[in-house]
């Protein structure tokens, strides 16, 4: 199936198609009073279970309503719209009655993991979940048709559910599912039902319209910095500017006796102001001056740590794949070439900066915040407060951007220490300052990749050296085996390039600065080092860019499918002016393929403008076309504002960019035209969609300038790149 | 005290002039639709209407909005029946939605100056930060509004 995105079914269909299809999916957001309309609620928690429960996933309510639990959370990648279609595929139920609430890491704590690890990373909501939610959702169907033959006295083999009512067919009675609810919670089956397989869906492949849009358009939707809880402060926080440094003294003088300050809170490692109000409180901060313990780390710099890993280039590697001989091709071909890449620190900067409200009663602890691992903050909550997981209960709001960021909740532990101190309910929010200066960044890399051609101009020996921060240490995670972890190599080392003699090594270096978890994690600088290697291959073959991947891909035809999607759509054979150039990558990560063609200008001064992104993807499975859509869409804008402007330098220790006008993002000026095509080559995967998009957004970008001006970028960000005015 | 009116209602606050609307809004009238993004005016997540005018109030103080007439993303339209918003609801705009209040806010105040807006009008005067990258669907909601608009 060889499918546009945008002629499948959207919101927009249905907005034209309302008038008349009375009864269909539009009716629930269109009709005046859009408000109470609204399927699901501002607020995305709530008791974490009901009377009305079939089990743990849903709820039938006596107004026939149905609530959905989702056990990831909703950050924009549609996870509660496209989770709950999957159960609902199998409920047979009428889709305009579904809400949704996230499921409770609390109950998930109670019922052994009811809800699975609740993480939502790794592009893996669906990914992960999609079997059990079906199972979720058939189960209650089969539960509710047998609860209703019960009560007829009938085989349930007669019965038949659809849309929120089971009907016995030979007599022509039928039962809401309301009605079924609570005798279906008790019923015993002798076995779960199968699965529906994917040949029968009926929503999932729908792209049905986003169930939070409503409350996305009017302000309604609470994010966790919305909390407004009785008797609550607000708490501005300032840590020490040089990751791992310690608080050494600060003068509180300065704040004494200011309008609405009521206390300065020490920790380790960071100095807080409390305040009635959250302006009184950032106002107060900025008077202190806190005296900072950095130690060596505060001398060190951005031109030590390109030197470092450089460097480290040139060292003993870790062996990451070692496949033929390469050494035995290098010494006996002489088309080599052999470059070095390099890329930054990066940022997350999600819109809503990081914040954590919390309140202490007793023995019981409540936090609101928006987390992408609520399970690991109920532990990480644990530990701060020495209570009980069971004793704390996590609000998890919606999130105003994760890309990752918040898989570590170092904004709750915080707020949780300086709570301890101030006898109230505690609302910490860091400025855009704070966010962006302790940050968990994707981190800095350099890589040599070197290789052979054969006299047909393809690559017979591949050999790939990297230098980069592990994420693992940096986080704790401690999942460094023998040297290596999967975010350091992904995207090189599992190349699905056909090449005879492949090496891979890999040493992991971390310098102070706190590394993590960054939109399409190491896909995202490998991506860049391995397609824009691949072009020079091409280039130094005499190879057209495009057929020189098919032709190394020729043993996927699923690779095959997006590059020939994106060559055609992407008008690949049709020549530009000068000063314009077309670029191509191809990626694969969590599961999903995802090709692009960017066309670019570069104006006489040098200046790279993306005019437009053609993307096509082979995600397996698709549960909603129209969040595919536009999580390729975004994540290509992603990719785009670190590929052209993210440049994070760090001097005397401290991050030096801390907001939006010294680290810049792409806006409308600067977004291209994109178009988003479906490449399903029919395989049974159930690929991510959430990152997969960003990754090979920069190397295309990058082999789009090369065409343009000649000139091979190697180092990101391409606002640092000298280029040739166009001619 | 500062007198101002938000969403048609009239408030005395005893505040500090020098607040910024942005604070007062949020944590003073608990209208928590307009958001805190940068502090800077650079990003737009804390757009309002002064006068009809598009401020980013993160960077206003309320001592110059007193006695003007302010309106947030709750004030815009009371069902949510406001053209862009159903533009931006037939485009499925959102990702997060953490910036929409702030992207709404400042295109409608744009359309009422671009009736018919061509793609450089827009880039020329549209500049809040989505991190998401819903600028595609932003581009064409504002497109289908303008549309709304007319009829």
């Amino acid at each position: 199936m060889n499918q546009i995105v945008k002629t499948s079914l959207t919101r927009r269909d249905f907005v034209v198609a309302s008038a008349t299809a009375a009864g269909s999916l539009a009716i629930t957001v269109m009709l005046p009073g859009l408000a109470e309309t609204a399927t699901i609620g501002a607020q995305t928690y709530g008791p974490d279970a009901s009377p009305h429960d079939v089990n743990a996933f849903l709820a039938i309510e006596p107004d026939g309503s149905i609530l959905i639990r989702s056990p990831h959370n909703e950050m924009g990648q549609g996870a509660i719209t496209a989770l709950p279609m999957i159960v609902a595929e199998e409920l047979e139920c009428d889709w305009a009655k579904v809400k949704v609430e996230y499921a409770s890491p609390s109950r998930n704590l109670r019922e052994h993991q009811v809800y699975g690890n609740m993480v939502t990373a790794g592009s893996r909501g669906v990914r992960t979940s999609w079997r059990f939610l079906q199972q979720a959702g058939a189960s209650a169907r089969e539960r509710l048709i047998a609860a209703a033959a019960r009560r007829w006295n009938v085989a349930p083999g007669e019965c038949h559910a659809e849309n929120s009512k089971v009907t016995h067919k030979p007599s022509g009675r039928s039962l809401d599912y309301a009605a079924l609810a609570a005798d279906a919670a008790s019923i015993k089956l002798d076995r779960e039902p199968a699965i529906r397989p994917p040949d029968k869906f009926k929503l999932i492949g729908k792209s049905l319209p986003r169930l939070d849009t409503p409350l996305k358009i009017n302000g309604a939707a609470k994010f966790a910095i919305d909390t407004q809880i009785p008797g609550m402060v607000y708490a501005a926080i300032n840590a020490c500017p040089v990751a791992g440094g310690k608080l050494r003294s600060v003068d509180e003088t300065p704040v004494k006796g200011r309008r609405g300050v009521l206390q300065v809170v020490k920790l380790d490692d960071a100095v807080a102001v409390i305040a009635d109000r959250f302006w009184r409180a950032k106002e107060a901060l900025a008077l202190l001056k806190p005296e900072w313990d950095t130690g060596a780390a505060g001398k060190t710099d951005s031109a030590q740590f390109a030197k470092m890993y450089r460097d480290t280039l040139n060292g003993p590697m870790v062996s990451a794949r070692n496949d033929g001989n390469v050494d035995d091709v290098f010494a006996k071909r002489g088309n080599i070439v052999d470059s070095i890449y390099e890329a930054p620190y990066a940022a997350h900067a999600t819109m809503e900066p990081l914040n954590a409200t919390v309140r202490f009663d007793g023995d019981k602890l409540e936090i609101w915040i928006g987390t992408q691992i609520p399970m690991g903050a109920l532990r990480l909550a644990a530990a701060a407060s020495d209570l009980k997981p069971e004793q704390i209960t996590i609000h998890n709001c919606f999130l105003g951007g994760g890309f990752g960021r918040r898989g570590r909740n170092d904004e709750m532990r915080q707020a949780i220490l300086v709570a301890k101190q101030v006898a109230k309910p505690v609302k910490l929010v860091w400025t855009r300052e704070e966010d962006m200066t302790h940050d968990r960044y994707r981190p800095q890399a350099a890589v040599r990749l070197k290789a052979a051609l054969g006299s047909d101009g393809m690559p017979v020996a591949f050999d790939a050296r990297i230098a980069v921060g592990s994420i693992q240490r940096s986080n704790g995670m401690n999942k460094v085996e023998n040297g290596l972890e999967p975010q350091a190599i992904e995207g090189i080392a599992n190349t699905n390039y056909k090449i005879p003699n492949q090496r891979v090594g890999c040493m992991l270096k971390n310098t102070h600065v706190p590394v993590g978890f960054w939109r399409s994690v190491g896909s995202s600088q490998n991506a860049f080092f391995m397609e824009s290697y691949v072009d020079e291959l091409a280039h130094a073959a005499g190879k057209d860019a495009y057929q020189f991947r098919r032709a190394l891909l020729a043993h996927r035809p699923d690779f095959i499918g997006v590059l020939d999607k994106i060559a055609e759509k992407g008008d690949w054979d049709k020549p530009l002016p000068a000063g314009r150039g077309r670029g191509i990558a191809i990626h694969e990560c969590y599961g999903t393929i995802v090709g692009q063609v960017a066309e670019v200008t570069v104006s006489k001064k040098g200046e790279v403008r993306v005019d437009r992104v053609v993307a096509a993807v082979d995600c397996g499975h698709v549960v909603n076309p129209g969040i595919v859509e536009a999580q390729i869409e975004g994540g290509i804008v992603y990719g785009l504002s670190a590929a052209l402007y993210g440049d994070l330098t760090v001097k005397d220790g401290r991050i030096q960019q801390a907001n939006f006008d010294e680290y810049e993002m792409v806006r409308l000026a600067d977004a291209p035209k994109i178009e988003v095509y479906l490449a399903l080559t029919g395989g049974k995967k159930w690929g991510g969609i959430g990152e997969p998009g960003t990754a090979p957004t920069a190397p295309a970008v990058a082999n789009a300038v090369f065409a343009a001006t000649g000139t091979r970028v190697r180092s990101l960000p391409l606002k640092n790149a000298k280029l040739p005015g166009a001619a | 005290m500062i007198s101002i009116t938000v969403n048609g209602k009239a408030h005395r606050l005893d505040i500090e002039p020098e607040t910024p609307l942005l604070w007062v809004i949020r944590d003073d009238l608990g209208l928590t639709g307009t958001k805190f993004g940068c502090g800077i005016s650079q990003c737009g997540a804390c757009t309002v209407h002064l006068d009809g005018e598009a401020v980013r109030s993160c960077g206003m103080q309320v001592g110059d909005a007193a006695g003007k007439s302010v309106t947030t993303i709750e004030g815009l339209s009371p069902e949510s029946r406001h053209p862009v918003q159903q533009a931006w609801l037939a485009e499925d705009v959102p990702q997060c939605g953490y910036c929409q209040s702030g992207q709404i806010m400042a295109a409608v105040a744009f359309l009422k100056e671009h009736l018919s807006p061509t793609d450089a009008d827009i880039d020329a005067n549209l500049t809040n930060i989505c991190r998401c990258g819903t600028y595609v669907r932003i581009r064409r909601a504002i497109h289908r509004a303008a549309a709304l608009m007319k009829n």
